[in-house]
């Protein structure tokens, strides 16, 4: 019987460790340390620390409760969004204030409220701030709302679409179908969040424009790392007891789990509603550290490469996740980057660049098909060679193909 | 004469052409000692009024202009467009006219006779003067001009001066044009030039009965070119008056204090008439306290304390009453000043006109609403049969294998893309299409076989797994797509007879290529409503939709006809690539533009059912150019709406408008 | 004793095709049915209506003593009444424990977050250790249910049903595939329950249904064609007629 502690699976304590090392080390090589690191890697593996976040909600999602959700992503971005309104509002005001200091007469409240609008919406052929933006001067508002934003709409379309019993597939699209409005949505220059222009300049911090980008990152780099390591911790734990199992049932057989008396419903609106504010929350980390939010970061596809992190790394198993997003969007930057070296074939010369997504499309096929548990499956075979346990999985399916 | 220089005084000229005129008129009676025949009536006339020719003012001119065209002579037309394109020469010696043809010698000049064109002789360049009409004149001549073209006696030409006439319409031409229509003998032309003469009766007639009932004739015409007529007759022009406006006619008061006429509005109109002094904008009066800054205070009022508008406001009141600046109208007494005013648009046209045109245009704009009704209807019947094309194959794959093809965009790309590299090897656009459509279904359909053998075989029953692993599949596709083909658009043209469009009326037509798809997308209809009713792989492929297991038991080979079926949805979405291809720009990422609204499609129809795709193709189709009717400007808040609207239309019908019920639905 | 649960007058057709016809049917607390039925008598659609799966196009189904409408309600709902059903192929949660299986089971608040916060008391844990032995797999309880034979997981779930303490238990060929052993078991585990609650068998199996020794419900063509002890309903001509006839 398991009485103990979450903290005390196996699987916890490595990522945690493994996790703390990993923070340890990038901290005392950073540039800002004195290190070898750059600033742009330390990011990088900051936005990184990020994405397995996402990772992991995609996980408990998809992996666990069977939704596979392509619009996680968009609540990645929501939370992206609501925490750039602020750093761009806030930095704006300051540097209006400040240039407003020179002016012969001190400004009033709407000749300053003016300047910040046409600053920030100029591009867009504005001046007025919508109403989207009351509370962009707020830091505490706009926390909260990179919690609330996600969340609420999650919230609402779980509801109208669980309530339905919009299962499988169907559910699939129409997930993706939001993710598509909500995209579109941002794309209109009308919409207040700037159009396709997006929210820039995000990388510096109002009040604290004299701390060099490198201290900057490794903040970043260092609070993205304990809200992974939150994010792990509370997974397992949801993951673990009596509503893991259940969860778990609703993925393999959700009829069952209705007749059981569980109001299948609930629990999916729930673990709906959480991951995106996970998927927030990650979010409003990993845009400071890029620098710039646009609605193209959330077009469906962007939720469909989450999935493709999760199902590469394994599915059904946090580290899965944090493996898969971490291992994936690595190679990506890295392949795409152009670091890659060329392959010449004599007759062809294999630019990763151009054949990079080649390779990601084919290998993702060839993993779904051959290697349905992912790269975390190696863990397994590692683990417990002996035993024949990759068996019971495939009953499993036929049951339920049947 | 020759070598004569300096100017010549008019009387002189005149003089020296009267005689010359009756030099030459006896000529004949002269014997040969007058080398050149004498002067036609024509150039009687020009000589007539060669001074008013030689003058060449705008104002002066008409006389000559008018005695040429009213000659009645038939050479008239060409003489007055010769001298409108500067053709005229006017020799100096005697002031006669010609046509002037350069030689091999620069310095010699031929001359030809004005009417038939003879050759007359050889004259020096410094000889003869050419006629320089000025714009404005020969603005004058074309609209003297008209009434030749329009008698003239080659159809062609009259049609075309009837649309010159027709795009620059003036008051002149109403006459002309009514004589004209009188000696027309061809329908069509006479009852074109009928309704010209009724739309310049609108506009330049000054009977106004005459006007009214021309206006009134117009009724329920679709034209352009009516509603181009009568709308500028309803232009306003905006008043302010203090008297009661009965004399004007008046087309809407404005109320100041409202919404849509606020009181600065009104003031500001006032400023703009005249009607009231300026007042100080906030700027000007920033400007004029930062200019009485005195050691950090305005007025004894301390700078600091200058960040809100009252507090400036008051510093200015301040400056006032020390004299540093003039005052300003409070805002009370600015809206008193505005209330002494009546506000109002009026016409600038006669109220019986305005009310003439008024009625009409209401019949025609209702009319015009109606049609572009149709109009938006067709459109979206085009849509609706691009989405069905675009959506069936998907429809029948995931109705019968309960399969999701997120490749399926990329192999419409594909069948795009066939058709490009067809028409390079076959130039000839009709024969090019021919061959591409049936090698599109043939490339994709192999595509989709492979695709179903390879991948999609081993993922049954996992019907997640599936749409990730083909999404895999359709990535990578993407990809080799641009490293292919690049990533600038391909063309793909048209055949000349798919170019144009079928016109209804002005606001009602059609481009070809769409009804094209349009016929294309029932063909398909009706041959999937074929294959899948009456053939034995329909059979089948029911069969194994409806209860699987038990389809395996009655000997139908499953594989077979899940490959089968993978191959046909496939095929169909290369077929509906070449039609796409037509319209759209060849790129990597076409397909991914009509995907989502595929999966839409089917999923807002039903799945696996031909008639249902039908339906959700047409829903979404309509419901797509209807939510742009309502908001034609934004398309992007069009689609938004669109999905929004899906959404909640699933909450009712889950399952989609053609649901299957019962066992098979849960199967 | 009460009636529990009443089904009167009840229809529902699929596409044209009527799968139940007027049917009525009542249990009494406590009470042991059986009903059988030819192929496409419309057994499992009636357990459908009853567990809220499937909603009739008319008629009533009351429930308890204070007669409440079933036709409202989810089949979660259903459930936590008092009602639990075992399918006809057995469906447990292969990826989990046996264990795991009986505690999802357990009568307790159903909502996510008491579920959150469960924490195994030992009463909990002794219920489980009592429910595995009365079903024969005390020794299984850590093996994942996936790896269990046929037969023990047609006990796990029936366990899971006990496990959830229904006042009615509706049991849909709990027997196939059994070994005439396991069948054994299988009467007395359903006898048992039968001893503290309703419980309504759907079964094929005359031998089955004889040992169960109780009432008898015949269902053909979506309504009751004879109901009473099997030797009565075996010797009505209709019955013989509707089995041996065709």
């Amino acid at each position: 019987m398991r009485t103990r502690s979450v903290i005390y699976q196996p699987h916890v304590i490595v990522v945690l460790s493994l996790l703390v090392v990993f923070t340890v080390a990038i901290v005392s090589f950073s540039e800002a340390a004195g290190g070898f690191l750059s600033t742009s890697l330390v990011k990088t593996l900051g936005m990184t620390l990020c994405l397995c976040l996402v990772a992991i909600a995609m996980d408990l999602v998809w992996g666990y409760t069977g939704i596979l959700s392509l619009g996680h992503f968009a609540f990645f971005g929501l939370g992206g969004y609501m925490i750039g309104m602020w750093l761009m509002y806030a930095r704006t005001e300051q540097i209006v204030i400040e240039a407003a200091a020179g002016a012969p007469l001190p400004p009033t409240p709407q000749e300053i409220q003016d300047a910040i609008g046409t600053q920030i919406f100029g591009v867009v052929g504005g001046s007025d701030i919508p109403a989207i933006w009351m509370f962009a001067g707020s830091l505490p508002i706009q926390l909260l709302l990179v919690v609330l934003v996600p969340g609420v709409l999650a919230l609402i379309f779980g509801w109208l679409a669980f309530r339905s019993r919009v299962t499988g597939v169907y559910l699939s699209i129409l997930t993706q179908a939001l993710t598509l409005a909500l995209s579109l949505y941002l794309f209109q220059n009308e919409n207040g969040l700037r159009g396709n222009n997006g929210l820039s300049g995000l990388q510096i911090i109002p009040g604290a424009e004299d701390v060099p980008q490198s201290r900057i990152s490794v903040y970043f780099f260092v609070a993205s790392a304990v809200a992974l390591g939150l994010g792990y911790v509370l997974s397992a734990w949801l993951v673990s007891g009596k509503f893991g199992s259940i969860i778990r049932g609703i993925r393999d057989d959700e009829a069952r789990v209705r007749f059981l008396g569980y109001s299948v419903e609930h629990y999916k609106l729930f673990v709906f509603t959480l991951t995106a504010v996970i998927a927030g929350v990650a979010g409003a980390l990993y845009y400071p550290q890029a620098g710039i939010i646009n609605p193209a970061e959330m077009a469906p596809i962007a939720s469909i490469y989450l999935a493709v992190w999760v199902a590469i790394g394994g599915r059904g198993r946090l580290y899965g996740a944090v493996i898969g997003a971490a291992f994936v969007s690595l190679l990506s930057t890295w392949f795409t980057g152009g670091r890659a070296p060329d392959i010449n074939l004599g007759f062809y010369t294999i630019h990763w660049v151009d054949w990079w997504q080649v390779l990601l499309g084919l290998s993702f096929v060839v993993i779904t098909v051959y290697a349905p548990k992912g790269i975390a499956g190696i863990f397994d075979v590692l683990s417990r060679p002996a035993k024949t346990s990759a068996r019971p999985v495939k009953t499993a399916e036929k049951a339920r193909a049947s | 004469m020759q070598g004569t220089e300096g100017v010549t005084p008019p009387f002189i000229i005149m003089l020296r052409s009267l005689c010359l005129a009756l030099l030459c008129l006896s000529v004949p009676l002269l014997g040969p000692a007058c080398a050149q025949p004498a002067p036609t009536p024509i150039e009687e006339i020009l000589l007539q009024n060669s001074d008013l020719i030689e003058e060449s003012s705008r104002r002066t001119i008409e006389p000559a202009i008018a005695a040429l065209s009213e000659s009645g002579l038939p050479e008239a037309a060409d003489v007055m467009i010769m001298w409108r394109d500067k053709e005229l020469w006017r020799r100096k010696s005697d002031g006669r006219f010609f046509r002037i043809e350069p030689t091999d010698d620069r310095d010699t000049y031929l001359m030809k006779s004005l009417v038939t064109g003879e050759e007359i002789g050889p004259i020096g360049r410094r000889d003869v003067d050419q006629i320089k009409p000025n714009s404005g004149i020969r603005g004058l001549i074309d609209g003297a001009l008209v009434q030749f073209q329009l008698t003239d006696p080659n159809p062609s030409v009259r049609r075309a001066s009837l649309d010159s006439l027709a795009r620059d319409p003036s008051a002149d031409q109403l006459p002309i044009l009514r004589r004209a229509i009188k000696n027309e003998a061809e329908p069509g032309i006479k009852a074109q030039m009928a309704r010209i003469e009724r739309l310049l009766t609108v506009r330049f007639d000054e009977d106004i009965e005459a006007r009214i009932e021309a206006i009134e004739s117009f009724a329920g015409d679709l034209g352009v070119d009516v509603r181009a007529t009568l709308n500028p007759l309803l232009t306003t022009v905006r008043k302010a008056i203090r008297e009661d406006p009965d004399t004007e006619n008046v087309a809407a008061t404005l109320t100041p204090g409202t919404d849509a006429f606020s009181y600065d509005a009104a003031y500001d109109f006032l400023v703009s008439q005249d009607l009231a002094p300026k007042t100080i904008n906030a700027a000007a009066r920033d400007a004029a306290i930062v200019a009485n800054i005195e050691n950090g205070s305005v007025a004894g009022i301390p700078v600091a304390t200058l960040d809100t508008r009252l507090a400036r406001d008051a510093a200015y009141d301040k400056l006032t009453e020390n004299g540093a600046v003039s005052p300003a109208l409070t805002e009370a007494e600015r809206e008193d000043l505005v209330d002494t005013f009546n506000f109002f648009d009026a016409y600038r046209e006669d109220p019986q006109i305005t009310e003439a045109v008024l009625g009409t245009i209401g019949a025609i704009n209702t009319k015009v609403r109606l049609n572009e009704m149709a109009d938006l209807s067709l459109d979206a019947l085009s849509l609706a049969s691009i989405y069905f094309l675009a959506a069936i194959g998907l429809a029948i794959t995931f109705g019968v294998m309960g399969v999701i093809n997120m490749a399926h965009g990329e192999f419409i790309m594909m069948g795009a893309y066939t058709a490009y590299v067809v028409q390079l090897f076959i130039p000839d656009r009709t024969l090019s299409i021919i061959v591409a459509l049936p090698l599109a279904f043939l490339v994709t359909f192999a595509a989709g076989v492979i695709l179903e053998r390879l991948v999609i075989r081993w993922l049954y029953h996992r019907p997640l797994e599936t749409l990730l692993a083909t999404f895999g599949v359709s990535i990578a596709l993407q990809q080799l797509a641009k490293n292919i083909f690049g990533t600038q658009a391909r063309p793909l043209t048209a055949p000349d007879w798919l170019g144009g469009q079928l016109v209804f009326n002005d606001v009602v037509a059609i481009s070809y290529i769409r009804i094209a798809i349009f016929v294309l997308a029932i063909v398909f209809f009706v041959l999937l409503l074929f294959v899948l009713n009456r053939t034995r792989l329909g059979l089948e492929v029911r069969a194994v939709r409806q209860n699987p297991r038990m389809a395996s038991s009655m000997g139908i080979d499953r594989e077979r006809v899940n490959m089968l079926t993978f191959g046909l949805g496939s095929g169909i979405a290369g077929i509906a690539g070449v039609a796409i291809g037509l319209f759209a720009k060849v790129t990597s990422e076409l397909g991914q533009a009509y995907i989502v609204q595929s999966f839409m499609t089917v999923v807002v129809g039903g799945v696996g059912n031909v008639w249902g795709t039908l339906a959700g193709a047409t829903l979404i189709g309509f419901l797509q150019k209807g939510i742009e009717w309502f908001n034609p400007s934004n398309t992007l808040a069009a689609q938004t709406y669109m999905i929004v609207f899906i959404i909640i239309f699933i909450q009712f019908r889950p399952r989609g408008i053609v649901a299957l019920k019962g066992r098979a639905a849960e199967a | 004793m009460s009636t529990l649960l009443e089904v009167s007058a009840v229809s529902v057709s699929f596409d044209g095709f009527k799968a139940i016809n007027d049917l009525s049917f009542d249990i009494n607390e406590g009470e042991l049915r059986a009903i059988i039925g030819p192929n496409g008598a419309g057994k499992t659609t009636f357990m459908d209506i009853i567990t809220g799966k499937t909603r009739p196009d008319k008629g009533k189904v009351t429930w308890g003593e204070t007669n409440i409408s079933l036709l409202r309600k989810t089949e979660a709902q259903i459930a936590r009444l008092g009602i639990g059903r075992k399918f006809q192929r057995p469906t447990v949660f292969e990826d989990q424990s046996v264990f795991d299986n009986l505690v999802m089971a357990l009568k307790k608040d159903r909502d996510p977050v008491s579920a959150l916060f469960y924490k195994r008391s030992t009463v909990d844990i002794d219920r489980v250790n009592a429910l595995a032995a009365e079903i024969n797999l005390s020794s299984q309880l850590q093996r994942k249910s996936g790896e269990l034979s046929h037969g023990q997981k047609q006990w796990l779930e029936i366990g899971m049903l006990l496990a959830q303490d229904p006042r009615l238990l509706l049991v849909d060929e709990p027997a196939a595939g059994m070994t005439v052993a396991e069948r054994r078991h299988t009467t007395d585990i359903l006898r048992e329950a039968a001893t503290t609650r309703a419980v309504i068998v759907v079964e094929h199996d005359m031998d089955f249904v004889r040992q169960l020794d109780c009432r008898v419900t015949v269902l053909h063509e979506g309504s009751v064609l004879a109901e009473g002890s099997l030797d009565h309903v075996t010797n009505d001509p209709r019955v013989i007629e509707v089995y041996l006839g065709r």
